[in-house]
């Protein structure tokens, strides 16, 4: 595909999501209270997204990953919760 | 359009999601074992549900001309309970000579814990026994990139297995080429919140090329969508992808993985 049609097929469906996160930064802030380890991410994450980087999908996941490398001793839970915890250190 | 679905979890879905795959093109359909969004009690309810899988669900398909084919295991998410572990594990034998059963899945991790690897090995190692595919979960979000990386390690440490026996499921752009990289093949599960989007799946095959590569919709009790994989087809079709690259995608690739299985005829 041409870039052209690339911006024909996707740009509407990618403004939307760009406007949609726009509203919930916004929606974030203007509530009480204090950003946790996940909107840290969330915003590193977003630094990726103006760099010029051919592998931002990439780049966005890693942030949200665990770096590190051996087996927890016991998992506490099932459930996954979108950012590594520890990230907020 | 003709299409294998590699991964539904049907045991969760209404007949009507049959109705809608078999009009959508499927030709078959694959259900690997899974957690039943709640921990079993006992090894008995993992008797149970593969009976279920290896006799109650097929005949279910069958009346909409679907020939379905199931993996067993426990899955990760119940791992952490070793000695329940050892108990299912010791079960699946007894199954593996059923008509549908296709190999040993969907194994893996779920937060990565030594438990959970020390039940992999254990699935790992009952695969090399008795000569099974493999099929792999990943772990979800924040702990995808970690658990891939321990879930290669532990199959390539296992000398009796062969790559290109193994499919490592739920793959994403950080986790992609990894997986490719080992000689595996390389599942992408359409989700409409998570794992991966349509367009990001097709964003892979472009990059990472079509080979060693599938697409499935898993789906199961959670949001998800059975049409997931022909809806993909449709959007490759919007990119100009042919006739015969989305064929080869959608159905000439999981026949190729799934055919190393003789029982695999349709």
């Amino acid at each position: 595909m041409t870039r052209q049609q690339v911006l024909d097929l996707y740009f509407m469906d990618a403004r939307s999501k760009l406007i949609d996160l726009a509203a919930f930064i916004d929606r974030v802030e203007r509530a009480q209270g204090e950003d946790d380890f996940r909107m840290k991410a969330f915003r590193e994450a977003l630094n990726e997204l103006s760099k010029n980087n051919s592998e931002r999908a990439k780049q966005v996941l890693l942030k949200f990953s665990d770096p590190t490398e051996e087996p927890i001793p016991a998992a506490t839970t099932k459930a996954a919760c979108g950012a590594y915890p520890e990230s907020s250190n | 359009m003709r299409y294998i679905e590699p991964h539904a979890h049907m045991v969760s879905r209404v007949t009507d999601d049959y109705v809608k795959m078999t009009m959508a093109g499927c030709a078959a359909i694959c259900e690997p074992a899974f957690w039943a969004g709640f921990d079993r009690s006992s090894a008995d309810g993992f008797y149970d549900y593969f009976c279920q899988l290896t006799d109650h669900e097929p005949k279910r398909a069958a009346k909409f001309g679907l020939p379905h084919f199931s993996w067993l295991c426990i899955n990760p998410k119940e791992s952490e309970d070793v000695k329940l572990a050892e108990e299912v594990i010791a079960l699946i034998p007894k199954f593996l000579d059923r008509p549908n059963v296709l190999g040993i899945g969907e194994i893996g991790l779920n937060k990565n814990s030594r438990n959970e690897m020390r039940v992999l090995e254990m699935h790992v190692d009952l695969a090399a026994k008795h000569n099974q595919l493999i099929l792999v979960h990943t772990p979800h979000l924040e702990d995808k990139l970690k658990g891939t990386r321990l879930i290669l390690d532990v199959i390539q440490n296992d000398k009796r297995i062969k790559s290109e026996r193994v499919i490592i499921d739920h793959v994403e752009e950080h986790t992609v080429k990894l997986v490719l990289d080992t000689g595996m093949w390389a599942g992408m599960t359409l989700y409409p919140e998570s794992k991966c989007s349509p367009p990001r799946a097709i964003d892979m095959v472009e990059v990472y090329g079509n080979e060693r590569i599938w697409m499935n919709c898993a789906c199961d009790w959670g949001v998800s969508d059975p049409l997931a994989v022909p809806k993909t087809a449709l959007e490759m079709k919007k990119r100009g992808h042919s006739v015969e690259a989305i064929d080869k995608l959608i159905y000439q690739n999981p026949l190729k993985f799934l055919s190393q299985c003789p029982k695999f005829k349709i």
